[in-house]
């Protein structure tokens, strides 16, 4: 019998991205394998977004090749993006991850089961009925995650998910994104606080002007990063 | 005052024919609205997602048509529904039908206008959203269009006030038979013309009571439904 086919490893290989005469991305070559989560860091406009979006394969790049577990064009099944700003769609809690549970295509009879399962998961038990747009911005976040666990992904794209987000909240959410991550989903995401980077990172990312700057593991990073803009930024000045 | 009082006698005592016209009315006003919706909310939707050559054109055009001169619109239906008509043979001139026609005609680029207008305004907040999770074209049309449901109702609202309010193209069209086409509008129209201000008042006032009462209706249902979904 032949194993299911996986979307890991995701490999970038020479990716461009440019519109017009502006390279968002510039010949960027990364792998993402499985194991524990990738955090991209960098200064805003710096192309982390973008690269999250190639290689979750919404956008494609104007250059290079993205594979799939080493295929390419693979549609994005068991690949989910939560958007740094997700929009909750005008229905309740549970009207938003029904409609992401159908949308995977789980069956009517499990729906109910596996939306508390999902709630359960992110710490959002006892609102169902909750119109989702009332709920708070960390609430919001975690919803945005049940959503994309919905679709029982392989990879999980985050796109800055604590941005904005209080202690408190952010809390909540690094401890839903550890959850998945404890799972065997393979997290891939950014943020611009390097104390999050510390703490959830096992490989890290510095993304800098559309190129990778360094990478590597994460604790080599902070311990003895290579370049010298990784001190820096690691050292808190601005890169520009 | 006199006036006032012969007119609400009318209205609280039940008059028949005051009750058929306003029967009649609804059921022309609300055919009309239904036929409309049927056309222009599936037209709205479509422009508002579709990319195509002319879009701009036809999205002015439709901006352009929720003005649309009522005698003109009876005018074009007389002369397609008239005996030497291309459609005379179908008889409907001087017909509820040629009524509801007519302002299925007026009513059906406000529909389409404002639906186009709301479901592109969700549609720009959702793209993202929706492409991220992969939703294919089809399941798109239809979650814009329930999600925006509550503020369509508003785009319906407006095409009943247009066709409840609407006289110069069904007095072409319908003829204002007594008993078989008069409807509020029209009699209104007519009884004025004719010096029966009473029934004329009370008429107005039962029109602008179901527009009120309809409005409402609309009004808490959205409220409570965007209360349940946000």
């Amino acid at each position: 019998m032949r194993a299911p086919a996986t979307d890991l490893p995701i490999v970038l290989q020479d990716v461009s991205y440019r519109v017009r005469d502006t390279a968002i991305l510039d010949r960027i070559s990364l792998s993402f394998v499985p194991g524990a989560p990738t955090v991209l860091i960098g200064p805003n406009g710096g192309g982390k977004t973008t690269l999250m979006r190639i290689a979750m394969g919404l956008v494609e790049p104007t250059g290079g090749q993205v594979s799939f577990g080493g295929r390419t064009g693979v549609p994005p099944t068991r690949r989910a993006i939560v958007l740094q700003r997700p929009v909750m769609l005008r229905r309740s809690v549970s009207g938003n991850l029904n409609y992401a549970l159908a949308g995977a295509g789980v069956a009517r009879a499990d729906r109910a089961a596996r939306a508390a399962d999902l709630l359960g998961t992110v710490g959002l038990s006892g609102l169902e009925e909750r119109a989702a747009r009332r709920l708070s911005g960390g609430e919001q976040q975690r919803l945005a995650l049940a959503r994309a666990l919905a679709r029982d992904p392989q990879v999980l794209f985050l796109d800055e998910p604590t941005a904005s987000l209080d202690p408190a909240s952010t809390k909540a959410v690094e401890d839903v994104i550890s959850g998945i991550a404890a799972r065997g989903i393979k997290v891939v995401m950014s943020t611009h606080d390097l104390g999050e980077a510390r703490r959830l990172a096992g490989e890290i990312v510095l993304i800098h002007r559309g190129r990778v700057l360094e990478s590597g593991p994460a604790g080599e990073f902070f311990a003895g990063p290579r370049t010298q803009e990784a001190r820096r930024f690691i050292g808190g000045e601005l890169l520009v | 005052m006199q006036t006032d009082a012969s007119a609400l006698q009318l209205v609280l005592g039940a008059d028949p024919a005051l009750l058929a016209i306003v029967g009649l009315s609804l059921t022309v006003s609300l055919a009309a609205v239904g036929i409309a919706t049927l056309i222009g909310l599936p037209l709205g939707a479509a422009v508002a997602l579709l990319r195509f050559p002319g879009r701009e054109a036809v999205i002015v055009t439709l901006n352009a048509l929720m003005g649309l001169p009522p005698v003109v619109v009876g005018l074009a239906v007389y002369l397609l529904l008239s005996r030497s008509g291309p459609l005379g043979s179908w008889g409907l001139l001087f017909t509820p039908q040629a009524m509801v026609i007519a302002q299925a005609i007026l009513v059906t680029p406000i529909i389409a206008a404002l639906a186009r207008q709301t479901i592109e305004d969700l549609w720009l907040e959702y793209r993202d959203e929706l492409a991220a999770m992969n939703v294919g074209p089809a399941r798109r049309l239809t979650t814009l269009v329930w999600d925006a449901r509550f503020s369509l109702v508003t785009a319906l609202l407006a095409g009943f006030g247009r066709s409840a309010a609407e006289v110069g193209a069904i007095i072409i069209v319908g003829g204002n038979i007594e008993g078989f086409t008069r409807t509020m509008t029209t009699a209104i129209a007519l009884e004025t013309s004719k010096g029966d201000l009473p029934l004329a008042m009370g008429l107005g006032i039962v029109l602008i009571a179901i527009v009120i009462v309809i409005n409402a209706l609309a009004w808490f249902a959205r409220r409570a439904g965007e209360r349940l979904a946000g």
